[in-house]
């Protein structure tokens, strides 16, 4: 059976903003039995179409869903596991964790410090910018999340500064394909965990500065900049109201650079191996992310200028009813690909589970087929 | 000091000079023990007269015991005659200056290890922005410290361009002294 806290596909109706369309193109989409069939290959999912998404896999596959149970906590047993619910007990021979991997903003607790008159939100609870006050807002974090609001309440008409840290820059379609066909096509998706080079790093790193529109737009930092949003380097310190950004703000330019175009690098000789030359446009390669003459180090948070902080620091699992020994130091779940250390114990839909791909919603395919052959062998 | 990122390239080798196996060795026994990851380094100081001073370091605190560099080093401080001193030594901030290049030179050679690239020289000219107004008090708009720093490197290596753009980057992300730089830190001043 399939525990669900709220409704089907709950986080995705309850937990995202208003804007928020994925990132995977809908070809890219694909789930188990359930190929894109729509009119719309190249265009990403709103909100309440993801959802739509998931409640067809869950009618298709007919999964025994229990919606509006929250699993309170998970035991070991002599046999496999008891999982109480705030619906009853429920003993099980094993259990598959699929509660995400972002399930509370990573707010730093350098927050602590920000002035009382700023208010404080996080992309879990932000919805419109209506929502927030007029004036400045200091958006903490450029992945995927970051930039998008950034640009959203810059064209609301809020003087934005974006504090960046290391970053994923992407330009969205490369050679006329999107950027996310090319990794899919060329293999990166495929790299299993245990052929990463620090699977540690890959785990954690940020989603990369990718937008769904229709219009396929590139939503770099120079981008960003061309609407008027002031770049700054990480936030370091909040002191006397004062927020103190790192001055090396041009290297996490230049390490972004550098990993784009040795990306890019990559794709080329994979289409000349792949004989795929003829089938994309000609190689392209993009401006250098623009340093600003002399970026700003610290800003007051005080002055009323800035009105509001958006904390696009991420998130991370929240594994409280989790009763077993399976995390580590960090409080991140022990697993090899998926299987948990605790037996009968395994976990799905976490990044870089067993490949890259497994980031991704389409990842589950092949990462449920792995893991539920060993949990059946587990079963016997 | 640097610790490099793991991505040695395949089929290249290098000698630069640096143990890599030992600082990647020294990575995962220290991801286990945090403990042990703790240095305190010290530096300790005697007025001589005027602006000059001496500075000396010797010991330094690591792995969980008192450690000593195999010889005492002193330095002279002191500042240039256009501050009307008589420059027994270089000036405190220009210190900063060597201790950021030293870390940056040293984080390149590490990385290009790491990176199985042979380089055959490195130079670095690093140039610090300084408004003396404001430790002169003559205008408490001008900060302190400087205004910026620029560090131009010169390599040659057997490597790309795109490959050495990406040494220097690499040893940036992963120095302390441009950490120390770039960051705040938390400064506490005592009298015993």
């Amino acid at each position: 059976m399939v525990l669900e806290r709220g409704q089907v596909a709950n986080s995705w109706r309850t937990e995202r903003w208003d804007s928020l369309r994925l990132l995977t193109p809908n070809w890219l989409n694909r789930l188990p039995g359930l190929p894109y069939d729509g009119p719309d290959p190249d265009g990403y999912l709103a909100m309440g179409e993801v959802v739509a998404l998931v409640e067809r896999l869950a009618s298709v596959t007919a999964a025994p869903v229990r919606t509006e149970t929250a699993v309170t906590s998970v035991r070991r047993t002599d046999g496999g596991y008891r999982v109480t619910t705030d619906a009853g007990e429920i003993e099980a021979g094993t259990v598959v964790v699929a509660s995400g991997a972002f399930n509370r903003p990573a707010v730093p607790p350098l927050a602590a410090a920000v002035p009382a008159s700023v208010l404080q939100v996080t992309p879990f609870a932000y919805r419109h910018p209506a929502e927030l006050p007029d004036g400045g807002v200091l958006v903490v974090g450029a992945s995927a999340s970051g930039v998008q609001l950034a640009a959203e309440l810059a064209r609301s008409g809020r003087p934005v500064t974006l504090s960046v840290g290391e970053h994923v820059r992407m330009p969205r379609t490369y050679r006329g394909r999107d950027v996310l066909w090319w990794m899919d096509a060329s293999g990166v998706w495929d790299e299993r965990f245990d052929q990463v080079d620090d699977l540690d790093r890959a785990r954690r790193l940020p989603s990369p500065q990718l937008v769904g529109t229709p219009a396929r737009a590139t939503l770099d930092l120079n981008a960003l900049a061309d609407l008027g949003v002031e770049l700054v380097g990480r936030l370091a310190m909040v002191r006397d109201g004062k927020a103190l950004f790192s001055g090396g703000l041009a290297n996490v330019f230049a390490l972004a650079d550098l990993k784009l175009e040795r990306l890019l690098d990559a794709f080329d000789s994979w289409a000349v191996g792949a004989g795929v030359e003829d089938e994309v446009g000609p190689p392209e390669r993009f401006a250098p992310t623009r340093v600003p003459a002399s970026p700003r180090w610290q800003l007051d948070l005080g002055s009323g200028a800035i009105r509001t902080v958006l904390w696009a620091t991420g998130g991370r699992p929240d594994y409280s009813w989790l009763d077993v020994d399976v995390l580590d130091a960090k409080g991140r779940l022990r697993h090899e690909g998926g299987v948990v250390d605790s037996p009968g114990l395994y976990a799905l839909g976490l990044p870089v589970l067993r490949r890259r791909r497994s980031t991704f919603l389409h990842g589950i395919d092949d990462d449920a087929r792995a893991v539920v052959e060993h949990l059946a062998g587990h079963l016997g | 000091m640097t610790v490099t990122e793991n991505s040695q390239q395949d089929g290249r080798t290098a000698d630069n000079g640096v143990d890599v196996e030992a600082l990647l060795g020294a990575r995962e026994v220290l991801k286990g023990a945090p403990e042990a990851a703790q240095f305190t380094w010290r530096a300790t100081s005697t007025w001589t007269h005027g602006v000059h001073s001496t500075s000396s370091i010797e010991n330094y605190f690591g792995l969980g015991e008192e450690q000593h560099h195999k010889t005492r080093t002193t330095f002279d401080i002191d500042h240039p005659e256009v501050f009307a001193a008589p420059d027994n030594g270089i000036t405190p901030i220009e210190f900063l200056l060597v201790g950021l290049a030293g870390c940056l030179t040293a984080g390149v050679a590490s990385v290009a290890q790491n990176r199985g690239i042979q380089l055959r020289s490195v130079e670095a000219t690093v140039e610090g922005e300084h408004d003396i107004r404001g430790i002169l008090g003559a205008d408490p708009d001008v900060r302190n410290g400087f205004n910026d720093v620029k560090v131009t490197f010169h390599i040659d290596a057997d490597a790309s361009k795109q490959e050495i753009e990406a040494l220097v980057a690499q040893s940036q992300k992963r120095s302390a002294v441009f950490d120390a730089l770039t960051n705040p830190t938390n400064v506490s001043v005592e009298v015993a």
